[in-house]
C-alpha cells in the first residue's frame, strides 16, 4: 500500500465513523436546541439500539457472519433491523422525556442533566444484567463485496452505511425545514415563548426532538453493529463522547453543524490514528475542539439555541 | 369616571375580573378589571414596569393570574393553555416584535397561521397581509432577523393576522420606530380594526394611541387608576401632564 492508498483507506474509514458520529451528534443537538439540555442518556440509548438491532437480526435467524442474504430478504432484514432499533430507541427517548424530564422542566439548575446521567446508568445496567458484558457477535448478512480503489478497499458495508446515514440526514433536514412540526421545532429553538404564542404545543415539540434524536441513535446502533460486527454493553461511552464533541464542534443546537462536526471528527480519528497513532486520537480531537472553541466559541456553524433577550 | 365602562352597543369580547398576578413575591396586577368590547380599539397606557406587558402575558396564558378571572367571549379562559387561547381567536403582537430571526419572513407568517389548517384560507390570509404590507411581500424570502425594525413590526402584525384572530393584543407596536413608521403602523391598526378585528394595545406613546383608540385604561403600579373614552382621557388634566407631554408642549409654545 502506498501512502496515498493508506490515506484513501483512512478517509473511507473516517467517513464511516463520521456517519455514525453525525447521526449520534444530531440527537444531542436536537434536544439541546429545543430543551437546552445535554441528554447524557443518549450514550446508552445508542448502545441499547445496537442490542435491539442485534436481537432483531437474530430473530430473523441470522447468526454472526455466517448467514449471507441477497436481494429482497437482505433489504427486508436490514430495514426491519433499522426500524425496530429506531422505534424502540425513539420510544425510550420519549419515555425519558415524558416520565422523568417533563416534571423537571422549568426547574433551574442541573436536576434534568443529572437525571439523564442516572437514566444512562439504568440503561447500562439493565443491558448488563440481561445480556451480559461480553462482546457479542453482531449478525451481518451483507455479501462480502469489495471494490479496490488503487490499494484501498471499499466494502459494501461502508457504502451501505453512507447511503443510509445520508438518507436519514436528508430526511431529518426535510422534516425540520419543510414540515409544520419541523418549523415549530425551529421556531421553538429560536424563541420558545413566542412559539408558544403562535399556538405551538411545546410538549409536542420537545417530545418530537427526543423521539427523532433517540431514533437516530437507534439507527446508529444498527450501523455500529454492521460496521464492527459486534455489540457490547460499554460501546456507548466512547462513541457518545466523540459524538457529543462533534455536536459542540459544529455548534450545539445547529443541525447541519452536528453533521459536519461528526464527519470532521470521524476523519480526524481515522487519519490521525493511522499517521500519528491511536494513542493520540483523543488528544488531537479534544485539542482541535479547544482550538475551534477559542476561535469560534459558538462552534463551526454557530448555535441555534434560544434567544436570550 | 367609572373604572369599568362598557361600550354600549357591543358584547364584551375580553374581560378581566379582579385579576391579580404575581412573579414570586412581586405583586404586579392588583385587582385589575378591563372590559374590551367586540370591534373596539382599546389602549392600555402606563409608565415603565407598571404591568402592561404582564397584562398581555396574562391574556395569552404565559402568566397565570393568582386570583381573578379572564373571560373571552363570556367564557373563563384563565385555565386554558396558550395554544388553546390562540385557537379561540387571540393573537399577539409581542413587545420588541419577537420574530423568529433565522426563519424567513414567509416562514414567520406560516408560524402565525400555525393553528390554521393549511389550504385556500391560508393563501387568502397571505394575500391580505401582502396587500396591507407590500413591503412584507417584497421581503418574504429574507431572514426575519435581517429586517429593519419597521419592517419587523409589519411582519409581526402580519403574523398575528395570519391566525385569523378575533382579538389582537399588541404590546407597544410603536416602540423603536421612526415617526413615519409609527404613523403607518397606527394607520394599519385602524384599518385592521375596521375590517372587524378587536385590538387591545399597550402603548407608551399616549398621544398617538389616544388618536386611534376608542377607549383607554391607565395603569399605575398594577392598579387601573383611570379609564374612559379616548376623548375623555385626552381632556383629562392628569393624563395631559403625565402622558401627553403637555408641560413640554407648553414650554415650547
Ligand atoms: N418573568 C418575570 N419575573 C419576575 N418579574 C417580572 C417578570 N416579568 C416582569 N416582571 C416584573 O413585573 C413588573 C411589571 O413588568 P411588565 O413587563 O408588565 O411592565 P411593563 O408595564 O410592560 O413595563 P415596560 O413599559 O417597561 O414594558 C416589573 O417590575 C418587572 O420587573
Ligand atoms: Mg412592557
Amino acid at each position: 500500500m502506498t501512502s496515498t492508498d493508506l490515506l484513501l483507506q483512512q478517509v473511507i474509514n473516517g467517513l464511516s465513523l463520521g456517519a455514525m458520529y453525525s447521526l449520534l451528534a444530531l440527537g444531542f443537538t436536537l434536544v439541546y436546541g429545543i430543551a437546552e439540555l445535554i441528554n447524557f442518556a443518549h450514550f446508552n440509548v445508542f448502545m441499547v439500539g445496537a442490542m435491539v438491532a442485534m436481537l432483531t437480526l437474530q430473530g430473523f435467524g441470522l447468526v454472526g457472519q455466517e448467514t449471507i442474504l441477497t436481494g429482497l430478504p437482505l433489504v427486508g432484514t436490514l430495514l426491519a433491523g433499522f426500524a425496530v432499533a429506531m422505534l424502540v430507541c425513539g420510544g425510550i427517548g420519549v419515555g425519558i422525556e415524558r416520565v422523568l424530564l417533563r416534571p423537571l422542566r422549568g426547574v433551574k439548575g442541573p436536576a434534568a442533566m443529572i437525571t439523564t446521567i442516572g437514566v444512562s446508568y439504568v440503561l447500562f445496567n439493565v443491558v448488563l444484567l440481561t445480556l451480559g458484558s461480553d462482546a457479542k457477535n453482531f449478525p451481518n448478512p451483507l455479501p462480502p463485496i469489495v471494490w479496490h480503489i488503487g490499494g484501498a478497499v471499499l466494502r459494501l458495508r461502508e457504502v451501505l452505511i453512507w447511503v443510509i446515514a445520508l438518507a436519514l440526514m436528508a430526511g431529518l433536514t426535510y422534516f425540520v425545514q419543510y414540515t409544520r412540526l419541523g418549523k415549530a421545532m425551529r421556531a421553538t429553538a429560536q424563541d420558545p415563548e413566542a412559539a408558544r404564542m403562535m399556538g405551538v404545543e411545546v410538549d409536542r415539540v420537545v417530545m418530537t426532538a427526543f423521539f427523532l434524536g433517540s431514533a437516530l441513535a437507534g439507527a446508529c446502533g444498527m450501523i455500529f453493529g454492521l460496521y464492527y460486527n459486534l455489540a457490547k454493553v460499554d460501546i456507548g461511552f466512547a462513541a457518545g463522547l466523540r459524538a457529543f464533541t462533534a455536536a459542540v464542534l459544529g455548534g450545539i443546537g445547529n443541525v447541519p453543524g452536528a453533521m459536519l462536526g461528526g464527519v470532521v471528527i470521524g476523519l480526524i480519528e481515522a487519519v490521525s490514528g493511522q499517521t500519528i497513532g491511536t494513542a493520540w486520537t483523543d488528544v488531537i480531537i479534544f485539542g482541535l475542539l479547544v482550538l475551534v472553541l477559542i476561535v469560534r466559541p459558538a462552534g463551526l456553524m454557530g448555535r441555534l439555541a434560544p434567544n436570550k433577550s | 369616571m367609572s373604572l369599568d365602562i362598557l361600550s354600549p352597543q357591543n358584547e364584551p369580547l375580553l374581560q378581566f375580573r379582579d385579576v391579580n398576578t404575581h412573579y414570586g413575591d412581586l405583586h404586579v396586577l392588583k385587582d385589575v378589571n378591563y372590559t374590551i368590547a367586540a370591534g373596539e380599539i382599546v389602549s392600555l397606557l402606563g409608565g415603565n414596569a407598571c404591568g402592561k406587558s404582564t397584562t398581555m402575558k396574562t391574556i395569552m396564558g404565559v402568566v397565570r393570574p393568582t386570583t381573578g378571572s379572564v373571560l373571552f367571549e363570556g367564557q373563563p379562559i384563565e385555565r386554558l393553555s396558550t395554544s388553546a387561547r390562540v385557537r379561540r381567536g387571540i393573537a399577539p403582537v409581542l413587545e420588541a416584535r419577537r420574530l423568529f430571526p433565522r426563519m424567513t419572513v414567509f416562514e414567520n407568517l406560516e408560524m402565525g397561521a400555525y393553528i390554521q389548517p393549511r389550504g385556500a384560507g391560508f393563501n387568502e390570509d397571505l394575500e391580505r397581509v401582502y396587500s396591507l404590507f407590500p413591503r412584507v411581500k417584497e421581503r418574504r424570502a429574507q431572514l426575519a432577523g435581517t429586517l429593519s425594525g419597521g419592517e419587523q413590526q409589519m411582519v409581526a402584525i402580519g403574523r398575528a393576522l395570519m391566525a385569523r384572530p378575533r382579538l389582537i393584543c399588541m404590546d407597544e407596536p410603536s416602540m423603536g420606530l421612526s415617526p413615519l413608521y409609527v404613523e403607518q403602523v397606527f394607520d394599519i391598526i385602524q384599518a385592521i380594526n375596521r375590517q372587524g378585528t378587536t385590538i387591545f394595545m399597550v402603548e407608551q406613546n399616549a398621544a398617538m394611541a389616544l388618536q386611534i383608540a376608542h377607549r383607554a385604561y391607565v395603569l399605575q403600579t398594577g392598579v387601573v387608576v383611570l379609564s374612559g373614552t379616548a376623548e375623555e382621557l385626552r381632556r383629562n388634566e392628569d393624563i395631559r401632564h403625565a402622558y401627553l407631554g403637555e408641560m413640554q408642549v407648553g414650554v415650547a409654545a
